[in-house]
């Protein structure tokens, strides 16, 4: 008992044995919660994990003011514009000072393959600020504003810190706008996968026998279908007429209901093994209502469980959403996700013209890192008990 | 007569390294083990006496390692005119991967396990592990290994060995695979069986008689037993000599009848008294228990090591001074201050 | 062992029926049938609706009768006859377009599952052998990223750096002088110089949690009791190694092929398509644009029969390595 006790403490509190006595007191009342952050604390990736996740979730929120334009906004006359770097200080006669700005763009024509492109103009210079009136948006659907954190102070010239795509929109403001739409798909797929899981899994766990097995059956057979010719079937079926937003809500539709089978198989496993656990025995022995019993005692000890699963099949989901707006059979503009940008970089020729169009696919690198190592920490903080 | 020492344990110390700081699992243990005769370690679980019979194999788990002390094994060796020679080495200075202990270990000191259920490999047959150490140690061709193995199997009363040959593990019970285990174990006529809490998993009925074939084959193969237990009966069943070890050090040893007549160190004392006595009173006592806990590894105490939990603690003293070893007659030795003479 | 076969092949056949009603439900989603939309394209054509063979189409498919009809007159086709029935986007039967392109998607496939179980092997091996070494950490970084990049981006990657650097292309499955010649020596060869690519493109992500899942099993077998029991026979550390743990662990590892399989012909369809192949995905996603249904819909069961059959294998090869599956 007392090994396991110090294995699960913070490491700064461990080796003074002046407070041992103290924090041994304070570990056996600690509760399950409490263990299960100090166990998670000492994760370091999935910490970082955590905070990237949680840094994520919050541009999603602010997303018309973070970003410097909308997705909507099309400049024909800067097709394909590179991207503009940031400049903090500007060389004056007194030496370097605090002024941010970009270079702007002249056009070249390529003589050989007759083509206008954009190059930076190192002699041109545009005024960059913080807090800048531009594009009018109403945030959440409630205030009416045009502030943006950072933009050309001029709203007539546009600044594109991530370049454009070849309808000469920004690709920064794009990728901050499908920041919301790929994370919140992520996170609506889970919880309808969750829904569905608890809902099957549960059943599955708790009759047993022949539900069980049919159920069983049933998720095998889905497990063993290659998911994406499935998927791609499904959403091709998707009627084009539809309104962006029900397609939204069919693609996470479509999603979660091969999704599910996963925590599925987790629910009913915990809820097979928790049945025939020590601390369940006696609680029903001591007279403890079936319903107190699942609520009090079994519900808390996968709980922490489900959480960590649901972590973990997030980035599933963003990365299938991703692959079928990339292919073309998912989301549409107007809607954006990371998977709709990608789209404009399926053939290798406007990735040659403009390799910032893959810069979208970073986006989705980072999200999913960070919901992996935060998954993969919270999966090992849920066994405080456990080494 | 006291038979030669085959393996004498100076001042073990094997140690683990952890993240959370290092547990002195064994630290500063003398003890010897001699020919042909049984010796019993016994102690409450993680008292390092696990650890101390791994040392001498050298099979300490990581982190854990020797970092102090010396095995000296006398190993018998029969020369060619037949006369037996001793040479002498020190495990505990051999390197753990090296080849020297590999010789040693299987053919002149093997060990069986708590756990006949997962000590042996499920995907390999019972044959397959039996011959095994065989051809590593002896040159005998596959099928005089073979038959060698089934006689064994024969001999530790499996029946129908030739069968038994070709199943796996799973398919046995649990004495039976025990009894694998032992077969195993004294395929190469070792001199020192180690057995690690063998009867532990099994139930009481199969444990006699898994401890009776083992006294049957100490007679027939000669070998010098090293039983761990924490089963004071089974002590008194199988024991010549008594390690008693508290925390990892040694508390009092000496032969099986002064240890259980006259008891030493009052952790022995309270250890004998903590056993039911069937018949011996016939009003209802309570039986007596140890007062407090065995003390966090991390956090061990200063001074004696019983200190603690002992009745007759000296304050200044017993949390002052280890008690070294004071010894009471011929392989007889009590660490405890209450015996220390002025 | 041949009572676990028949059984297995058994458990099969009701796998092979759902799989065709999935197929055939996504034949009958999109609205209105192939026929309505078939007239109605070669009337925008102008072309003229040979009323004759219209009805002699909708027989043969059961058009106007019941669903379960229609799809009882699907299957019969495609039993008796191996007809899956028509592209009306290629104006030719399913049956000649797809079994050279499956053909080629399961060579694809293969190759992926054996450079996964390959390269997954040995770094698992090491990694947990040699737990928190700087090797094991490398392992490890390099796993999470395989997981997290969708396989079709490093097919973009991939592609660009060639063309940017190397001034080449990737795509492709065999270079123009064989594209298409009839199958000799030299368009195998071809075949499998072009083939690495794609199958590193489409076995990483699978490689990665290969690595961890073999990483895991074997640190957990490594603390079994036989392995000491081992040890304590005298048996060299490396041989000891190979003989036990890493056999034990080697079941479970072989086990994986159920939902790497899967993936790897989920991973090879979408990859197809960013490296054109001439594998099923590219013609899938065209038919799905099109709606060309009994196409798409036929790749779609083919592809899930191809990955039944290759996890009823792995099981068959599991059941050879673990003697406590095999006498179940």
């Amino acid at each position: 008992m007392a090994v396991t006790d110090a294995k699960t403490l913070p490491p700064e509190t461990v080796s003074p044995g002046a407070v041992q006595a103290e924090v041994e007191s304070s570990v056996s009342v600690a509760s399950q919660w409490q263990l299960m952050w100090w166990k998670f604390r000492k994760h370091r990736m999935a910490m970082a994990g955590g905070i990237v996740t949680l840094l994520i979730y919050a541009i999603a929120l602010f997303v018309e003011f973070l970003s410097p334009s909308s997705p909507g906004v099309i400049r024909a006359d800067y097709t394909w514009a590179p991207p503009q770097r940031l400049h903090f200080l500007r060389q004056t006669e007194e030496g370097r000072r605090w002024d941010p700005y970009v270079n702007g763009y002249k056009v070249e024509i390529d003589p050989e393959a007759l083509k206008r492109t954009f190059v930076i103009d190192e002699e041109q210079v545009v005024d960059i600020g913080f807090f800048v009136r531009g594009e009018p948006y109403k945030m959440w659907g409630i205030w009416e504003t045009d502030l943006h954190l950072v933009g050309s102070t001029d709203v007539e010239i546009p600044v594109y810190f991530l370049g454009a795509d070849r309808m000469g929109r920004d690709l920064l403001s794009s990728m901050i706008y499908g920041t919301r739409i790929s994370m919140s798909i992520g996170l609506l797929g889970v919880f309808l996968s969750f829904f569905l899981g608890i809902l099957l899994g549960g059943i599955s766990g708790f009759f047993g026998g022949t539900v069980d097995n049919l159920i069983q059956r049933v998720i095998e057979f889905i497990r063993s279908i290659p998911t994406i010719p499935l998927w791609m079937g499904l959403a091709a079926a998707l009627p084009t007429d539809w309104p962006p937003l029900r397609i939204y809500f069919g693609i996470t539709i479509i999603l979660s209901f091969i999704g599910w089978t996963g925590l599925a198989r987790v629910v009913r496993g915990r809820f097979l093994s928790l049945r025939t656990e020590d601390f369940v025995m006696s609680a029903r022995l001591d007279g403890a209502s079936e319903l107190t019993t699942i609520w009090r005692h079994m519900v808390p000890s996968f709980f922490s469980h489900i959480i960590a699963s649901l972590t973990l099949s997030i980035p599933g989901m963003i990365l299938a959403e991703t692959s079928l707006s990339f292919l073309g059979l998912g989301l549409r503009r107007p809607v954006v996700s990371w998977g709709v940008l990608l789209q404009e970089a399926q053939n290798i020729r406007s990735v040659a013209t403009a390799p910032w169009l893959l810069i979208p696919g970073l986006a989705v690198l980072v999200a999913v890192l960070a919901l992996n190592f935060l998954g993969d920490g919270l999966r090992d903080a849920a066994d405080p008990y456990n080494r | 007569m006291e038979s030669p020492a085959l393996i004498e344990i100076k001042n073990l110390k094997t140690h683990f390294f952890l993240d959370e700081g290092t547990v002195q699992a064994v630290n500063g243990v003398d003890f010897s083990i001699h020919q042909h005769k049984t010796l019993c370690v016994v102690g409450e679980s993680g008292c390092g006496k696990s650890v101390t019979a791994r040392s001498i194999l050298q099979i300490v788990d990581q982190p854990g390692r020797i970092v102090e002390g010396e095995i000296l094994f006398h190993r018998p060796s029969r020369s060619d005119n037949g006369s037996e020679t001793t040479e002498t080495i020190d495990l505990a200075a051999l390197n753990p991967r090296g080849r020297e202990i590999r010789a040693i270990r299987g053919q002149d000191i093997s060990m069986i396990f708590q756990e006949p259920m997962t000590s042996l490999s499920p995907i390999h047959t019972v044959g397959n592990q039996v011959t095994e150490a065989i051809k590593l140690h002896t040159d005998m061709l596959d099928d005089e290994a073979k038959e060698h193995s089934i006689e064994l199997l024969r001999r530790v009363g499996i029946p129908r060995p030739e069968e038994r040959f070709d199943t796996y593990p799973f398919e046995l019970s649990g004495g039976m695979r025990q009894r694998v285990m032992i077969a195993m174990a004294l395929s190469c006529n070792p001199a020192l069986l180690i057995a690690d809490e063998p009867t532990t998993a099994v139930d009481v009925t199969t444990q006699a008689q898994i401890l009776e074939l083992l006294e049957e084959l100490q007679d027939e193969f000669g070998m010098a037993i090293m039983l761990i237990t924490h089963d004071l009966g089974v002590v008194a069943e199988m024991a010549d000599d008594v390690v008693v070890m508290y925390l990892g050090q040694v508390a009092e040893r000496g032969d099986v009848d002064s240890i259980f007549h006259d008891p030493k160190h009052p952790y022995t004392q309270s250890l004998l008294k903590s056993i039911p006595r069937l018949g011996v009173s016939r009003n209802r006592q309570r039986l007596d228990s140890i007062r407090g806990m065995v003390p966090d590894p991390y956090n061990r105490p200063t001074g004696c090591m019983f200190g603690p939990r002992c009745d007759h603690f000296m304050p200044g003293r017993c949390d002052a001074i280890n008690p070294p070893a004071i010894p009471l007659g011929p392989g007889r030795e009590v660490h405890c201050l209450l015996y220390e003479e002025e | 062992m041949f009572q676990f076969l028949l059984r297995r092949l058994l458990y099969m056949i009701p796998t092979l029926i759902a799989i065709s009603i999935v197929a055939f439900v996504i034949i009958q989603l999109p609205p209105g049938d192939f026929l309505t939309t078939m007239v109605a394209s070669m009337a925008a054509q102008g072309e003229d609706v040979d009323q004759t063979a219209l009805q002699a189409l909708k027989d043969q498919y059961g058009l106007g009768q019941p669903v379960h009809i229609q799809y009882l007159k699907w299957m019969q086709g495609i039993i008796l006859r191996g007809d899956f029935g028509d592209s009306f986007g290629w104006n030719k039967a399913v049956s000649d377009l797809v079994w050279s392109r499956l053909a080629l998607t399961f060579v694809l496939s293969l190759a992926s599952l054996l450079f996964v179980w390959v390269v997954a092997f040995p770094i698992g091996i090491y990694s947990a052998v040699k737990q928190y070494s700087v090797g094991d950490y490398v392992a490890t970084f390099f796993g999470f990223l395989g997981l997290a990049i969708p396989n079709f981006l490093l097919a973009l990657i991939l592609m660009y750096i060639a063309f940017r650097y190397f001034n080449q292309s990737v795509g492709g499955l065999f270079s123009p002088e064989y594209q298409e010649a009839p199958w000799t020596w030299g368009k195998v060869a071809d075949l499998f110089a072009h083939l690495w690519v794609p199958v590193v493109i489409i076995g990483t992500a699978g490689t990665a949690s290969l690595i961890r899942i073999m990483r895991a099993n074997l640190l957990d077998e490594l603390r079994k009791p036989y392995v000491v029991t081992a040890r304590a026979k005298g048996l060299p550390e490396w041989r000891l190694l190979f003989k036990y743990p890493v056999r034990v662990a080697l079941n479970p590892f072989v086990s994986t092929v159920g939902w790497v399989l899967p993936t790897l012909v989920s991973g090879a369809a979408i990859v197809s398509i960013v490296l054109s192949l001439p594998t099923t995905g590219p013609l899938l996603i065209r038919a799905l644009q099109q709606q060309d249904m009994y196409l798409a819909a036929s790749f779609i069961m083919l592809l899930s029969i191809l990955t039944v059959i290759g996890t009823l294998v792995s099981d068959l090869l599991l059941a050879w390595l673990d003697p406590r599956i095999r006498m179940e």
